[in-house]
C-alpha cells in the first residue's frame, strides 16, 4: 500500500547535489506542505485525541463503555467486518467476470460499479431507501433493520475491492494458467491454486479500504437505519448525536475508539499484505 | 518518455467534460449575477436570519411570506436554519448567526441570553417570550389497530415507541413531560412517575436527532406509536401523510418561544411582533398551533381530527405546576443524574 | 477458467461459455444490478413521476440555485487547493529523499479512512468558537464554523489524497531520465517543473481532479457537522437533499429528488469522464 518506491542513486549533477537531497526551493515547498498538513490534519485528529481524555481515563472508560454506545461501536464493526467478507469475495468475483468474460453490456456494468464511489452518500441513501423502504416496488421495506444498514454499506463500498484487483487481473500473466490447465487442472483449482495468490494482495487492500469506509459511513445508512437504539444506530450517528449534545467528550472518546479500531485493522491487513505479495 | 498513453477517445472526452464543466461553471456564476444585479435595483432588501426547531419551519416560512407583504416586512427575506431546538441553541453560542431564533422550549432561550446574544429582558412581555402553544400527543398508524386509547396503552409490552432525543431535541423533552406527568396524576405521586417512565423508556425503540426526524422515521414504518406536538401530527396529516394521532386527556402544554439578537437589525423585532399579532397568530392555528394569545381559528384546520374544532379542550400540566424548568432540567433531565438519563441506562 | 483446458492446446483458444462462466455472470450482473442499477432507475423514476414540470420548477428555484452556486464554490476551492498540494506533494514525495517521507505520505492518506462526521468533529475542537483557535480567529473576524471557509476544510480533508495518489506512480513510473536531462542541459527547477513534470502528470492530475471532483460535490456528513444548512446561504446541495427530504409534504421529496437527481447525472457525467481518463489497458 505504499505509494513510494526509492529515489533512486545517480551520478552527481552539475551542482553537486545528490539527487534525492532537498534544494532550497523545495525545502520551502515541503515546509508549507507540512504546515499545511500539520493544520488541517494532525492538530484536529489531535484534538480529537486530547478531548476524549478530557475527563481522564475514567472519563474516556465511561464513555465508551456507555451502553449505548457499546451497542453502537459492536453493530458497526460487525456490520463492517461482514460488508468486508462479503466485498472481499463478491468483488473478486465481478471483477473476474469484467475481466475475463465478455458479454453485451460489459462497459455498462463498468460504469455502474462506480456509481457508488462517486454519488453523495446521502443520495446513495435515498436511492436505496426509494427502493427499499416503505412503497418501493418490491414491497419490502429495510427501514430500521440491520440488513437494510448492510446494504447501504454494501452498496458504498461495492467498487473497492472491484478496482483494487482488476488491475492485477488484467495484467495477470495467464501462461502459468494455461499450463496448469494443460497439466489436467480444473477451472476451480487453477483459480484457487494459481489466479488467487497473486490476487490476494490486493484483495487484501481493497479489504481495508472497504472496512475503513464502512466503520465511518454515515450519510447513506443515516436513512435507512432509523437510528433504532440496540439495534440500527452506528457509531458516526452516535458521535453527531453527542457532538449536537453538547457532550464532545463523549463523542471524541467513541471516534477515538473508532480510530484505534480502524487503525489496528489497517495495520494488520498491511502486514498480510505485504507478506502475501512478497509470496506470491 | 511520455507518460501512459491515454487514447483519442480519452482526450476528447476529457476535453468535452472541460468544456461542459467551465459552461456549466459559467452558467452558474451568470445565474448568480443575474440575481445579484435584479435585487440591486429594488431598494435594498435586508435578510434575516431565522435560527428555528425543526417542526416548526413551515409556519415561519409563511410568516415570513406574509410579513414581506406588510409594510413594516417589504423587502425582507428570512434565510431560515431550522434543527433540533436544543442543537440549534449550541449553534448560535458556537457562532451561527441568528437575528432572531425560535425554540422548543425557553432554556434553549436562556442559555443564549447566558452567552449575552440575547437581551436579558427578553421574556418581558405578558406572554413570557412565547409565541406559539401545543400539546403533547400520541400518533399511530392509521386506522389505529393497535387501538391507543392514552398513556397507559403505549407502555404495554411490545408498543414500540417513537420519540425525539433530549440531549439534542426540544420535543423531546416536552414528550417526556407529558408521560411523567401522567404518570404523576392527580395525586403527585413521584413513585409512580418513575415507574411509569421507566415503561415508557423501556419502550423506546426510536431516539431521534428532533422531532422531525423522529416523525420521519414513524412514518417510514418504525415502531408503532410516535409522541410528537399537535401541530406536527396535524402538519403531517395535512400533508397527506396517513397516521391518526390520540389528544390524551391528560396532556402537557408546550410553549414555544422566540426572541431577537442584541446585533438584530430593527426588522427582526418587526418580524416578532408581526408574529404575535392577530394575522400572525392565525398563520400559526392555520398550522395546528394553538395560540397564547388566545386567536381562534376562522377557518377549518386541514389535518386536525376534527377540522372545525381542531384543538380540544384537554388538562394540560404546565412546566410551572412542575416548579419551573430549573427544577425540571435538574430533575428529570441533567445528563449525570437526571431521571431520564438514569433510566436510559 | 471458462476454457483454457477444456480445448486442444490453440494458442488462442476459442472463446466457450461454460455453465460456470454463465453462473457467474449471472452473479455478478444481478448483484450490481439489484445494489446499484435498480435503485438509481427507481428514483429517476420516482423524480419524474409528475413529469417534467415539477422538476424544473425546482431546479430553478430560488434554494436549489443557492445550494448549487454554493457546492461549486466549496467543491472548486476545495479541488483547487488538493490539486495544488497533490501536486506539490507529489513531486517532492516521488523526487526527493527526506526523513518522514513515509510519515507524510500516510498522514495525507489519513482523512479518508475517516468518518466523515468526525473530520467534522475534528474541525468543530480546533477551529470552532470554543475550539483550539476557533477564539482567536474569531477575534481577527475569521469565522470557520458555521461558515464557508469550514465546508471548504472539511471538504479538502475527505477528498485529499485523491489527486497526489495518482501522481506519485506515474512520476516514479516516468523515472528521473528527463529531468536529468534537462538540469544537465542547464534548465533550472522552475523550468523543469513546468516543461517536464508537468506534461508528464498531465493525464494523472486529470484523473485525479475528476475523482476529487466527484467526492467534494458529494460530501455530506463532514459538512453536515460545521454547517448550519441555512437555506439559500450555507446549504450545500446534499445538504439540500437532506434537509429536503426532512420536510413533510410532496413539495418538499419532489425537491429531494429532484436536487439528488441533479446529483446523479453529474456522478455519472464523472464516472464516464474517469473510465475514459483510466489507461487503456491491453484486454486479453
Amino acid at each position: 500500500m505504499s505509494l513510494l518506491a526509492d529515489v533512486g542513486a545517480a551520478t552527481p549533477t552539475r551542482r553537486g547535489r545528490r539527487p534525492g537531497e532537498l534544494t532550497r526551493g523545495a525545502g520551502l515547498g515541503l515546509g508549507v506542505g507540512v504546515l499545511w498538513l500539520s493544520l488541517l490534519v494532525l492538530l484536529p485528529l489531535a484534538a480529537i485525541a486530547a478531548s476524549a481524555f478530557d475527563d481522564g481515563v475514567a472519563g474516556f472508560w465511561s464513555a465508551v463503555t456507555d451502553a449505548e454506545a457499546l451497542a453502537t461501536i459492536r453493530f458497526t464493526v460487525g456490520a463492517a467486518a461482514l460488508v468486508t467478507v462479503v466485498n472481499a469475495v463478491v468483488g473478486t468475483l465481478i471483477a473476474w467476470v469484467l475481466v475475463r468474460d465478455r458479454f453485451p453490456g460489459r462497459r455498462v456494468l463498468e460504469v455502474v460499479i462506480d456509481v457508488p464511489f462517486a454519488l453523495p452518500t446521502i443520495v446513495a441513501g435515498l436511492v436505496l431507501i426509494t427502493l427499499y423502504g416503505p412503497g418501493g416496488p418490491f414491497g419490502v421495506n429495510l427501514v430500521g433493520t440491520r440488513a437494510g444498514v448492510v446494504l447501504a454499506l454494501l452498496f458504498v463500498t461495492l467498487p473497492f475491492v472491484v478496482r483494487s484487483v482488476q488491475p492485477l487481473l488484467i495484467d495477470a500473466d495467464r501462461e502459468v494458467e494455461q499450463a496448469a490447465a494443460s497439466l489436467g487442472a480444473d477451472g476451480f483449482t487453477i483459480f484457487r491454486r494459481v489466479v488467487l495468490p497473486t490476487l490476494t494482495p490486493a484483495i487484501v487492500s481493497g479489504a481495508a479500504l472497504s472496512f475503513a469506509r464502512a466503520l465511518g459511513e454515515f450519510g447513506s445508512v443515516i436513512l435507512i437505519s432509523a437510528n433504532l437504539v440496540g439495534k440500527t444506530q452506528v457509531s458516526s450517528s452516535y458521535i453527531l448525536t453527542m457532538i449536537e449534545s453538547q457532550e464532545p467528550t463523549a463523542a471524541a472518546a467513541v471516534a477515538t475508539l473508532l480510530l484505534v479500531v480502524a487503525l489496528v485493522v489497517l495495520v494488520v491487513l498491511d502486514v498480510v499484505q505485504r507478506r502475501t505479495a512478497r509470496r506470491g | 518518455m511520455t507518460a501512459t498513453p491515454r487514447g483519442p477517445l480519452a482526450r476528447t472526452s476529457s476535453r468535452l467534460a472541460a468544456a461542459l464543466v467551465a459552461a456549466s461553471l459559467l452558467a452558474v456564476a451568470g445565474c448568480s449575477s443575474d440575481g445579484r444585479a435584479a435585487e440591486g435595483t429594488q431598494d435594498a432588501g435586508t435578510t434575516l436570519d431565522l435560527v428555528g426547531f425543526a417542526v416548526v419551519q413551515a409556519a415561519y416560512d409563511d410568516l415570513a411570506e406574509q410579513f414581506a407583504t406588510t409594510d413594516a416586512g417589504r423587502g425582507v427575506t428570512v434565510a431560515g436554519s431550522f434543527g433540533a431546538s436544543g442543537a440549534q441553541s449550541r449553534a448560535v453560542i458556537a457562532g451561527q448567526d441568528a437575528d432572531l431564533v425560535a425554540l422548543s422550549l425557553t432554556p434553549d432561550v436562556d442559555n443564549i441570553v447566558q452567552e449575552g446574544l440575547i437581551a436579558d429582558d427578553w421574556a418581558a412581555d405578558e406572554h413570557q417570550g412565547i409565541v406559539s402553544d401545543s400539546v403533547v400527543v400520541i400518533a399511530v398508524r392509521q386506522g389505529n389497530p393497535k387501538h391507543i386509547e392514552g398513556w397507559d396503552d403505549i407502555v404495554a409490552p411490545g408498543i414500540g415507541i417513537v420519540t425525539a432525543d433530549p440531549g439534542t431535541s426540544g420535543s423531546a423533552k416536552w414528550n417526556l413531560l407529558g408521560a411523567y406527568t401522567h404518570g404523576l396524576g392527580e395525586n403527585r405521586d413521584e413513585a409512580a412517575a418513575e415507574a411509569y417512565l421507566a415503561k415508557f423508556v423501556g419502550n423506546v425503540v426510536s431516539w431521534n436527532d428532533s422531532g422531525r426526524t423522529a416523525t420521519d422515521a414513524f412514518v417510514k414504518g418504525t415502531g408503532d406509536v410516535l409522541i410528537s406536538y399537535e401541530n406536527e401530527a396535524i402538519a403531517a396529516r395535512a400533508a397527506g401523510v396517513e397516521l391518526d394521532y390520540v389528544v390524551p386527556d391528560s396532556t402537557f402544554l408546550i410553549e414555544n418561544p422566540a426572541a431577537v439578537t442584541v446585533d438584530a437589525p430593527a426588522q427582526a423585532k418587526a418580524f416578532l411582533d408581526f408574529a404575535r399579532s392577530e394575522a400572525g397568530q392565525q398563520i400559526f392555528v392555520a398550522h395546528g398551533f394553538r395560540s397564547p394569545f388566545g386567536v381562534e381559528p376562522t377557518a377549518d384546520v386541514e389535518g386536525a381530527n376534527d377540522p372545525a374544532h381542531p384543538f380540544p379542550d384537554v388538562h394540560t400540566w404546565t412546566v410551572e405546576d412542575l416548579g419551573g424548568w430549573g427544577a425540571v432540567n435538574d430533575e428529570l433531565f441533567d445528563k449525570e443524574s437526571g431521571l431520564v438519563t438514569r433510566l436510559r441506562g | 477458467m471458462a476454457d483454457a483446458g477444456a480445448q486442444a492446446p490453440v494458442r488462442r483458444a476459442r472463446r466457450r461459455t461454460t455453465r460456470t462462466a454463465w453462473v457467474l455472470r449471472v452473479i455478478a450482473v444481478g448483484y450490481v444490478l439489484a445494489l446499484v442499477a435498480l435503485p438509481v432507475a427507481s428514483v429517476v423514476q420516482h423524480t419524474f413521476a409528475d413529469g417534467l414540470g415539477p422538476v424544473w420548477d425546482v431546479l430553478t428555484s430560488d434554494d436549489f440555485l443557492a445550494a448549487l452556486r454554493l457546492t461549486v464554490v466549496v467543491a472548486g476551492v476545495a479541488v483547487v487547493l488538493n490539486t495544488v498540494l497533490g501536486v506539490g506533494m507529489g513531486v517532492l514525495l516521488a523526487r526527493y529523499r527526506f526523513p518522514g517521507r513515509r510519515l507524510v505520505s500516510a498522514v495525507i492518506d489519513l482523512p479518508v479512512s475517516i468518518s466523515p462526521v468526525v473530520v467534522g468533529v475534528a474541525l468543530i475542537l480546533v477551529y470552532g468558537t470554543y475550539g483550539w483557535f476557533g477564539g482567536a480567529l474569531e477575534s481577527i473576524g475569521i469565522r470557520v464554523i458555521f461558515a464557508v471557509p469550514g465546508m471548504v476544510l472539511a471538504t479538502v480533508l475527505v477528498s485529499l489524497p485523491l489527486v497526489l495518489r495518482e501522481i506519485v506512480p506515474t512520476l516514479e513510473e516516468a523515472g528521473l531520465e528527463q529531468e536529468q536531462a534537462a538540469q544537465s542541459l542547464g534548465a533550472n527547477a522552475w523550468q523543469r517543473f513546468w516543461r517536464i513534470t508537468l506534461p508528464t502528470i498531465r493525464w494523472a492530475v486529470a484523473y485525479g481532479v475528476a475523482l476529487s471532483l466527484a467526492r467534494s460535490l458529494g460530501e455530506f456528513g463532514a459538512v453536515r457537522v460545521v454547517s448550519g444548512s441555512v437555506s439559500g446561504v450555507s446549504q450545500t446541495l446534499t445538504l439540500y437533499v437532506n434537509d429536503s427530504y426532512q420536510e413533510l409534504g410532496p413539495d418538499a421529496q419532489q425537491q429531494a429528488f429532484a436536487a439528488a437527481f441533479v446529483l446523479m447525472t453529474v456522478a455519472v457525467v464523472l464516472i464516464v469522464v474517469i473510465a475514459a481518463l483510466r489507461p487503456k489497458e491491453d484486454r486479453s
